[in-house]
């Protein structure tokens, strides 16, 4: 066993133990509260990783009821950098997936640095499933630097845990919504992000990969992360005009850390909004309804790409 | 059903060009770009194996599908001389491709610069046109229909001389167009996969293409027409999460460098000397992630033989017969 064993969720922290860290570069001042933040790129990114800010569990606890915590792949093991189970939110009961980090070192050991490996997307495949065989529509919460990459990620088949988890989001007709809470990096958040409706936090980033692996990648120097951030164009802005993303959920000044209830309270307005109108758009509780929502589904990720013809 | 009796004809990939005649031979394709790199006189005859040092007549090279007679090395293929290795009627003799009962479909899908990328001063549109110029290809996929042993099929194969054979917004919209293809024509298809994943010059667009070609691999599937999925030399990245992995049957060339994370990255996170076989086809093959390793002389009859049990034909004699009597009610 490559990962940590002691893997139920009493070790996290609460938000507010590390309120009065602030990343450099990120100012308070100047911001108007009409319009979205305008600031750099890596700004944003710093926000994304800031340690104070809400992570998954931080969003299960506010936004939901009767959360009941769900272990392991039944195959190999259990991942603690993907958290799952059923729980009552707005009055029903839902499937519940996040990626989750920690906010100090031994969190962070334990749960990898909210980098998942195949047991967590195996674990995530299996909720998802459950979900489907109930009728639960599913809530997912993407927060990872991208999928765990070592030598023991690779043995059992990493690659092919997302490609799988893609495919079994694209086949099972429940409800289906995403939100980007922190950072989403790659593959690894897109093996939990293929759903009906995808929200972005306004300081959260989506990319391709990772701004240090893209830089990597590019110029063989992480180093030049700051420039990739830039290149690649992963603010919630640029992926709300490229229409890969539904809507941009508000921040109060300051980051999502700096008024956590707020910004909870935020993504708990805009999830049920989107869920009740999925609800009713599809119907989702006939066979008819939900084959729709499914059709529906697959043809706005069928849409996605800019070619010429 | 009638293409499997017409004859095999040259064809070119060019974007600019349309169909030749068969005294028009088509050149330009012949070699990979990294033999014309260094390329002098005597590269024209010999090639030299990059695994065991034994220097190879070009001839017998291809004559033995650019398998190295010593050793077994794979060389990387261009996608007609993937094509041309694997349909019927295709061919490739002193340097000329002849792709067979290939004919390519989509060519007019072309990439932009979606996200007005820039890296290092230089602008991904022009780069685009450079790579385009360089290898006569429009991007780094190309698709169609062929037959297979005279089974019918719909075929995807990806060239890694075209960006790393990166997957952005063309490679995802030609594979979707690639599997509806298939379920119009209610064949199977086969994807060949070379790849360094996904392409980052085209930003979130390409990473959202893994959804998208699963998104109607998904559809092929509920048609009940198989995805046989075949990777080679070398694949990783975001191909090796999506479409290619979650394919029903999963085959390798042998050797073939294939996972998620780059070894270089892997090496870098866990600061140790990784297994020398560490993923190698081999390798996934040991660990359950493949359904077989299959030599490239051996590819064209085990797809044939997959994709006739998948019909539920018992034989390539059977299958003629069908397809005759089936056209005689005609």
């Amino acid at each position: 066993m490559d990962h940590p064993k002691n893997n139920n969720n009493r070790s996290h922290t609460p938000i507010g133990s590390l309120r009065e860290y602030v990343p450099a570069g990120i100012s308070h001042k100047d911001e108007g509260d009409s319009a979205i933040q305008a600031i750099e790129p890596w700004q944003r990114v710093q926000i994304a990783r800031h340690p104070e800010r809400p992570h998954a569990l931080d969003y299960i606890a506010r936004l939901c009821e009767d959360f009941v915590e769900m272990h392991g792949d039944r195959i190999f093991g259990d991942d603690a950098a993907i958290v799952g189970g059923l729980a009552r939110f707005d009055g029903q009961t839902v499937m519940i997936l996040g990626e989750q980090k920690g906010r100090n070192t031994k969190e962070n050991i334990l749960r990898n640095f909210g980098m998942p490996q195949p047991e967590g997307y195996r674990k995530a495949e299996r909720l998802m499933h459950h979900a489907a065989r109930f009728g639960f529509p599913i809530i997912t919460f993407i927060d990872t630097p991208g999928a765990s990459p070592g030598v023991q990620s690779e043995e059992r088949g990493i690659g092919q845990a997302i490609a799988q988890n893609i495919l079994v989001m694209l086949e099972i007709a429940v409800p289906f919504i995403v939100t980007v809470i922190g950072e989403g990096g790659s593959g690894g958040a897109l093996a939990i992000g293929v759903g009906d409706r995808i929200l972005m936090l306004e300081n959260s980033t989506y990319s391709v990969a990772s701004p240090e692996a893209a830089a990597a990648i590019l110029w063989r120097d992480a180093s030049q992360a700051s420039s990739a951030a830039a290149a690649m164009h992963i603010t919630a802005p640029d992926l709300l005009e490229y229409g890969v993303i539904d809507e941009i959920i508000r921040e109060p000044d300051g980051g999502a850390h700096s008024d956590p209830t707020v910004t909870l309270d935020a993504v708990r307005e805009a999830i049920a909004r989107h869920l009740a109108d999925l609800q009713t758009t599809f119907a989702v509780d006939t066979p008819e309804g939900a084959r729709r929502l499914l059709e529906a589904r697959r043809e706005k990720f069928r849409r996605m790409g800019r070619f010429v013809e | 059903m009638k293409d499997i009796f017409r004859r095999p004809r040259y064809f070119s990939i060019g974007q600019d060009k349309e169909h030749e005649k068969e005294e028009h031979k088509d050149t330009r394709n012949a070699t990979a770009p990294q033999d014309r790199a260094d390329r002098d006189a005597s590269d024209a005859i010999w090639t030299k194996c990059p695994k065991c040092g034994e220097l190879l007549y070009n001839r017998q090279l291809e004559n033995n599908l650019k398998v190295c007679q010593k050793c077994g090395h794979h060389f990387r293929l261009s996608s007609q001389e993937r094509i041309a290795f694997l349909v019927d009627g295709g061919k490739v003799d002193d340097g000329v491709v002849d792709t067979g009962t290939f004919e390519e479909q989509g060519k007019a899908v072309m990439p932009v610069d979606a996200i007005g990328f820039e890296s290092l001063g230089q602008k991904y549109a022009s780069k685009l046109v450079d790579t385009q110029r360089k290898t006569d290809l429009n991007d780094a996929l190309i698709y169609g229909t062929a037959t297979i042993e005279d089974v019918p099929v719909t075929l995807a194969v990806v060239d890694f001389r075209f960006f790393g054979g990166s997957m952005g917004s063309v490679f995802g919209e030609k594979l979707a167009r690639a599997a509806e293809l298939a379920i119009e024509r209610g064949t199977g298809i086969v994807t060949v996969s070379a790849s360094g994943g996904a392409r980052m010059q085209e930003g979130i667009f390409s990473l959202m293409q893994m959804a998208k070609s699963t998104a109607v691999m998904a559809q092929l599937s509920e048609a009940h027409l198989p995805h046989i999925s075949v990777l080679v030399d070398p694949c990783t990245g975001g191909v090796t999460a999506s479409y290619a992995t979650s394919a029903d049957i999963v085959m390798a060339e042998p050797g073939a460098l294939i996972g998620f994370a780059g070894p270089r990255v892997i090496e870098q996170t866990i600061k140790q000397k990784l297994p020398a076989d560490f993923q190698t086809s081999e390798f996934l093959l040991k660990h359950g992630m493949l359904d077989m390793v299959t030599p490239r002389r051996e590819l064209r009859t085990t797809i044939a033989r997959l994709l006739r049990l998948y019909r539920g034909d018992q034989s390539p004699a059977a299958v003629t017969q069908k397809e005759t009597s089936a056209s005689s009610v005609q």
